[in-house]
């Protein structure tokens, strides 16, 4: 009736995961509580759960990101803290059974569900605006996106409680991660978390894509288009040529596991490096998917803070498509000791070299766009120039990879974990932070602090520092990565290290918890508000409308004349929101629950699945498909907008403008 | 699954002037991507062709004839839904109602054949735990049933949408024109299965 459940796999004779249900349970408890005490339950799911708007759920994706964020460095923390005790004879508090989970975790929550969802809030938030569309291409499908991604974080956080989580590392390697070696259920929570956030990825790629190729303002020829609309075109075509090889190799390991097949076992004709070539074929792509944004976001911030034009735009956009196309042609430097020989090593070798190249051309860009510019020392700022300084000293580290011959000494060392976190840390998670600062008054109509802002720059900036650079020297010293404990005593020092980055990155997150709630605090402050939608005197079109924009984005739809076609406008004295001209009914579309409610079959089919529950699974199932026929037969999908209502919010946006240039 | 999902929430929120555009364009990404998981699974097929762990080998397994009726069965699947599209460009849903008809049918017994096919090769001890071969085999060929299975239910779908029509939205034909696609393209991919499966394996 209930396969492999009951109730041995609930883990109640471990006290961190108690602990951490206790905390989970509390919190949760509390904020349902208060939705119900202010009585918020119908304005929650009319206005947010059910919403298509793009704005909203780029939103709901950021702050999906952001508790994901605490999952991912809870782990980071206590995998720090283990190897900081273990050490000659100290078991250190977490046994390898556990530990393996935690290390598994990390990658997991930290690459598919923080930034991914951190990357794919931003694109909702800023593409639509930026290329002046009324919302994306398929509104529905980003819900849907949204939700699939959602549930697949639920149920990769329900291992911790019920069950145990995979043991074989953020990609599953096999033969280990076949039934044979893990005959638990951990590898499966691992399998269909990450396949239904597929799903939803790949549907945000077609989404984005269509967007952007069929939606842009009239007049915005692709040469026109704002970088940060480029890397996320760009990005959306590396998901849907990446993540269908994914979905393969995941799907192919998930037969072997529940259907005996021998894809990759070690018996019957199995080859698991076949594995390793899909899982890399998708996961070198995806680490473009993550970085070429943030590169969009760097790009946008260092031309408005420096009050200038982006230096060597047509250079950007061609590097940007260059990493694009070589992103395919480098997966095997991930696996130079496997023996492939020395031609096919060198091959590759050479083209992840070639791909520094358009990588330094954008650094030079971003450096001289600050040149001669007029910078602004913004929060943002910092963090941009911190990205430049932290990721060229990550990208010089993977060129060294990138030589074979070095590679034999360094694969899987700590110097490859020190290495991997110095491009992510340093480039996505800076660019995305970069971004939220950003973008922040365009969302909520108020700045963030800045002080606070700062002072997390800081305690990123040093704790990665004093938390990485001693890895890179515990890989030369021989440490490889996903060891428990030790007894090597030149490694403990480093270690120790290590850890106190760790606790300084933790500031940092503190600080940014600091930043939101005083910024919501101090709201209403005049210095904070942003009444005329452009608080940074930016360059795109985003920020020609209101700050938060009305949830059609633009009343009249803006004509595009130059590259920067805000800037362009303000400076030849074009009002590009037309204020007061005779507004048009606008085409809308309804909210709906169906995304809702093919997300939570979906989080129904694959928590049976992992069971081995079948009724469960074969309702969830008939759940998806039965919401997805509903939706079809709907035809009430959409509404206009009356012009008289246009009229009104947008002569209200005239009127505090007015106001605020009156005092 | 993913193409009836698409079919929905697609018009909206743009200019009136051009509507059917990004619908028809986005499904043609989505059939882009699902032929990356095929081209996929060819390779991974291309890796175990060989892989018998001592197991029958193609050529002692399959039987052309019933692959050759399947093959003539799913091609003449295109034409007559082609004859269907035909009778909703016209606006006549009674035609089109018998066309798809015929469609559902031929797709029936394609899968019908198919599942004859791996019956009786499970049943004899062959099933895709044997060997890598047959796991890439039965995984290649069973995706592709997969997907007709879905096209059906989807066609079903759309007869009760259709039924009774005089009119056809511009909505109801960009849904027919988007499984037109799907079905369309199940055809090539299974070609390709043809060629590079089974003819490939006898020879």
């Amino acid at each position: 009736m209930l396969g492999k459940l009951s109730f041995a796999a609930i883990p109640y004779d471990v006290p961190i995961l108690v602990g951490t249900f206790l905390g989970v349970a509390v919190a949760g408890l509390a904020v349902l509580g208060l939705v119900t005490y202010y009585g918020k339950w119908g304005y929650l799911w009319r206005e947010w759960l059910t919403s298509v708007d793009h704005k909203r759920l780029g939103v709901m994706y950021i702050v999906l990101a952001l508790v994901m964020l605490f999952r991912g460095f809870a782990d980071a923390i206590m995998m720090r803290s283990q190897l900081a005790l273990a050490y000659a004879g100290n078991p250190g508090y977490l046994p390898p059974h556990h530990y393996d989970q935690i290390f598994s975790a990390h990658g997991t929550i930290m690459i598919f569900f923080m930034a991914m969802a951190f990357m794919t809030g931003l694109f909702n938030i800023v593409v639509p605006l930026q290329i002046g569309a009324r919302d994306v291409a398929f509104p529905f499908l980003n819900s849907l996106s949204f939700w699939m991604t959602t549930i697949s974080a639920v149920l990769i956080n329900v291992s911790l409680f019920i069950g145990e989580f995979s043991q074989c590392g953020w990609l599953a390697y096999p033969p280990l991660s076949e039934s044979q070696f893990s005959p638990g259920v951990g590898v499966d929570y691992y399998i269909w978390a990450v396949q239904l956030s597929g799903v939803g990825t790949l549907l945000t790629g077609v989404n984005f894509f269509t967007t952007i190729v069929k939606m842009r303002a009239p007049g915005m020829t692709f040469m026109k288009m704002p970088i940060f609309t480029w890397t996320a075109l760009t990005a959306s075509v590396l998901i849907m040529v990446s993540f269908p090889v994914l979905t393969v190799a995941l799907g192919l390991l998930g037969l072997d596991r529940y259907l005996g097949m021998h894809f990759f076992t070690n018996d019957g004709g199995g080859n698991q490096m076949l594995y390793l070539s899909l899982i890399w074929a998708w996961g070198h792509p995806e680490v473009y998917i993550l970085i070429l944004p943030a590169f969009g976001v760097f790009s946008e911030v260092t031309s408005t803070f420096s009050r200038k034009p982006l230096f060597g735009y047509n250079t950007m956009v061609y590097a940007t498509c260059a990493i694009m196309v070589l992103s395919f042609l480098v997966w095997l430097h991930h696996f130079f000791t496997m023996g492939a020989g020395a031609d096919v090593n060198a091959f590759f070798g050479i083209m992840t070299m070639i791909i520094s190249i358009p990588t330094g051309v954008k650094i030079f860009n971003w450096l001289f766009t600050m040149y001669k510019g007029r910078v602004e020392f913004h929060a943002t700022m910092y963090w941009t120039i911190g990205f430049i300084i932290t990721f060229s000293i990550g990208g010089m580290t993977g060129v060294m990879m990138a030589i074979p011959a070095a590679d034999f000494v360094l694969h899987n060392s700590l110097f490859l974990i020190a290495h991997f976190h110095n491009v992510i840390i340093g480039g996505v998670y800076f660019g995305y932070v970069a971004g939220m600062n950003f973008w922040f008054p365009k969302v909520f109509g108020f700045k963030l602090n800045e002080a606070w802002g700062k002072r997390a720059f800081w305690f990123w900036l040093v704790g990665f520092y004093f938390a990485f650079v001693p890895l890179y020297v515990l890989g030369f010293e021989g440490m490889t990565r996903r060891l428990n404990h030790y007894d090597n005593p030149a490694w403990h020092p480093w270690l120790l290290i290590a850890f106190g980055g760790a606790l300084l990155i933790a500031c940092g997150i503190v600080c940014q918890l600091m930043q939101i709630y005083v910024s919501i605090r101090d709201r209403a402050l005049p210095e904070n508000v942003d009444v005329t939608g452009d608080p940074w005197d930016a360059r795109t079109l985003e920020w020609s409308t209101s700050s938060p924009p009305p949830f059609y984005n633009f009343a009249v739809v803006p004509h595009v004349h130059d590259l920067d076609a805000f800037a362009h406008d303000k400076e030849m004295g074009v009002d590009t929101r037309a204020a007061g001209s005779t507004y048009e009914q606008i085409h809308m579309p309804k909210n709906t629950a169906a995304g809702f409610f093919v997300g939570v079959f979906s989080l129904v089919l694959g928590f049976a699945a992992i069971w081995y529950i079948w009724w469960l699974a074969a309702i969830g199932l008939l759940g998806v498909i039965v919401t997805v026929i509903m939706r079809s037969a709907d035809n009430d999908v959409d509404y206009y907008v009356p012009a008289s209502e246009v009229a009104r919010i947008e002569n209200e946006h005239t009127r505090k403008i007015m106001a605020q240039a009156a005092e | 699954m993913a193409e009836n999902i698409m079919a929905h929430g697609a018009d909206h929120a743009h200019d009136e002037h051009h509507h059917e555009l990004p619908t028809i364009f986005g499904f043609w990404l989505y059939l882009m991507t699902d032929c990356i998981v095929f081209g996929t699974l060819f390779c991974v097929f291309a890796v175990m062709r060989n892989q018998f762990a001592g197991g029958p080998t193609g050529k002692e397994l399959f039987d052309l004839q019933g692959v050759g009726l399947e093959t003539a069965i799913l091609l003449l699947s295109s034409i007559t839904y082609g004859f269907g599209m035909i009778s909703a460009h016209k606006g006549k849903s009674g035609p089109l109602l018998g066309w798809f008809a015929i469609t559902f049918l031929l797709g029936l017994s394609f899968l019908g054949l198919e599942i004859r096919e791996f019956s009786h090769m499970i049943a004899e001890g062959n099933g895709p735990d044997r060997s890598a071969f047959l796991s890439a085999f039965f995984t290649l060929v069973g995706t592709h049933g997969l997907h007709v299975t879905f096209g059906l239910i989807w066609m079903a779908v759309l007869m009760v949408q259709s039924a009774g029509k005089t009119v056809f939205s511009e909505r109801l034909l960009n849904k027919l024109t988007m499984l037109s696609l799907f079905w369309h393209f199940l055809d090539i991919v299974w070609i390709c299965v043809f060629t590079f499966v089974y003819l490939m394996s006898v020879i």
